[in-house]
């Protein structure tokens, strides 16, 4: 069944196109990622499915409710978190999502119950009765997931999910998610621009300049690369490259006395390889493709040069707009 | 409907929350009525004397200042849509099913809660000007307090509503609440001064809220707001606050309700 489903969609602030038509699908149960420099349409995106924002053009639909007509439908029934907090700082934790909970209608007592089990999930139990100004980042982070699922959602939307957060947190966040998708069946749709964030999804959509570029499973999309990079060194380099061309169909390339190729699916090329490879191996290694391979071949350029794109600080601008509201 | 009443009550909840916690804001806002009561009354109530027989200065100026309180905070409250807006809170506020008039509407009352609470306070003042309080000017000041609180916090709101920054309220301060202050009748009877002030005067919604809440002090015979002839009763005076209020509260809504 798909949860989320968009089809052409588009926004526009006045000359400049944020998102330039824009269809994907995401099924019950599935992580589902956007990965893309600052300013390629993300955060537009997301606002456009949890209601913040018209689309220009196209439509979308969250839990089977259409994001413009049936908007408070959607409202109720999707989890948000924010890149930046949305809590309120001069009120303690309990309090947050006390209005949380009066918000989205919760029954008093499941209010109750849930409120503990979420504040213990996130191991801020103790902390309750403190006001949110004294929490740091990644305490905020951890509490606004807990009250993103205190009305229960279908859906929980994750834009940047870890933004500044150090890794250590970064970890534990991403422990609480996947732990929640097993117990709920919650899917999640997220959006980011780490790569190793990325990795934590079950696809993922490259999306660029406001377009899907690319849109696969993680596997498919390396995949996608040309397979993984095995490197051997044998006893005898020359006679192991000449079995690789001839016996192997292979194509592989020496250097410093270490032999490399290219297979696809190579964790499960590699125990037969070992195994029946007539030439002696002394030590051998694989090298999955990561995401940012992936990236670099279909936009050409790395995630990384393009934050210092010149496009980048009026998208940002526009981006900052539409965050507003 | 239903989500309407209950939008009202949680935010005004949280209106309620946030100014009871926030002490230092509690306080301040007693400040500068107090001030004022303190050095304009003895400053002036010699020099003026009596505005009519026994109404001293200090007396007439009483009413006025139990509102300026009310008047600061409610406006501020319509207008910390802005700080929600720019520290986020307004982004789980809109994207949660609260029914987006009833969020705006909540905020008013909140902040007429709060204004009950800062009346009550600055009542505790009276005795000691010799101005009498009765059960039934108690009575009839919840309701106008009421009032003036729910058109000023609609006025902040409809400021706030589209404000992205709080850059924009020393501005707002300098051109909107001071000159709406004093030129509500606080200070000075509008009957009774210079022509381009007594119409300024007349034009600003607070002059009637103010008089009419005078009128349950001190009686109609110090007081009334005369527009075109005709001398305002405290009816009439609560009324024209009360619908000016609701325009401001219908334009906010209508703006906040736009959506890019």
């Amino acid at each position: 069944m798909n949860v989320i489903e968009a089809s052409n969609l588009v926004k526009r602030f006045g000359n400049l196109e944020a998102v330039r038509g824009v269809s994907f699908t995401v099924r019950e149960g599935e992580i589902f990622g956007f990965l893309g420099p600052n300013g390629a349409g993300k955060t537009t995106a997301i606002n456009i499915l949890c209601t913040l924002l018209y689309p220009t053009a196209g439509e979308a639909k969250v839990n089977g409710y259409d994001v413009v007509k049936e908007c408070s439908k959607v409202r109720q029934s999707i989890g948000l978190i924010f890149q930046e907090s949305t809590l309120d700082d001069y009120l303690t934790a309990e309090q947050n999502l006390r209005f949380h909970g009066y918000a989205y209608a919760v029954p008093r007592d499941v209010l109750e119950s849930r409120l503990k089990e979420l504040l213990e999930m996130v191991e801020l139990w103790d902390r309750r009765k403190a006001k949110i100004r004294t929490y740091y980042g990644g305490m905020k982070r951890r509490l606004e997931i807990a009250r993103g699922l205190l009305h229960r959602p279908r859906v929980l939307f994750l834009d940047e999910p870890t933004l500044g957060l150090d890794p250590q947190t970064r970890r534990r966040i991403w422990d609480y998610i996947r732990d929640l998708r097993k117990r709920e069946n919650l899917t999640i749709f997220m959006t980011t621009h780490y790569m190793d964030e990325a990795e934590n999804c079950d696809r993922v959509a490259i999306i660029d300049y406001g377009r899907i570029v690319v849109m696969d499973t993680l596997e498919a999309l390396k995949d996608g690369v040309g397979g993984d990079v095995i490197s051997v060194r044998t006893e005898d380099n020359d006679e192991a490259m000449r079995l690789l061309v001839g016996q192997y169909k292979l194509t592989p390339s020496m250097r410093n006395g270490v032999i490399s190729f290219t297979v696809p699916r190579g964790e499960e090329f590699l125990p037969g390889f070992v195994s029946g490879f007539p030439v002696p191996i002394s030590s051998v290694g694989l090298a999955r493709p990561t995401l940012e391979d992936v990236f670099l071949q279909v936009t050409g350029r790395s995630i990384r040069e393009q934050e210092a794109d010149p496009m980048h600080d009026m998208k940002q601008m526009v981006r900052g707009r539409g965050r507003g509201r | 409907m239903v989500n309407f009443f209950r939008s009202v009550r949680v935010i005004a909840h949280r209106e309620f929350l946030r100014f009871i916690q926030d002490k230092p804001r509690l306080f301040s806002s007693f400040s500068m009525p107090l001030i004022f009561l303190v050095i304009f009354g003895a400053g002036f109530s010699r020099l003026i004397g009596q505005i009519i027989p026994d109404v001293d200065y200090i007396q007439f100026m009483y009413p006025g200042i139990l509102c300026m309180p009310i008047l600061m905070t409610s406006v501020m409250s319509g207008v910390s849509v802005v700080w929600d807006r720019e520290f986020g809170f307004l982004k789980e506020v809109l994207v949660s099913p609260l029914n987006r008039s009833g969020v705006l509407a909540g905020k008013a009352a909140g902040a007429g809660i709060i204004a009950l609470i800062q009346g009550s306070i600055m009542l505790a003042v009276a005795p000691f000007l010799n101005v009498a309080v009765g059960p039934r000017t108690v009575l009839t000041l919840i309701p106008l307090i009421l009032i003036l609180s729910f058109a000023l916090s609609a006025l902040g709101l409809l400021i706030g509503a589209r404000m992205r920054s709080q850059q924009g309220f020393q501005l707002l301060m300098q051109l909107v609440i001071f000159p709406m202050l004093f030129l509500s009748g606080i200070f000075f009877p509008v009957a009774q001064v210079a022509r381009w002030l007594e119409v300024l005067s007349k034009l600003n919604p607070v002059t009637y809220g103010i008089d009419a809440i005078r009128q349950a002090f001190l009686g109609a015979e110090v007081a009334g707001v005369t527009v075109f002839g005709h001398t305002m009763g405290i009816l009439e005076s609560a009324l024209v606050v009360a619908m000016v209020g609701a325009v401001f509260l219908t334009g906010a809504i209508w703006v906040f309700n736009r959506r890019d």
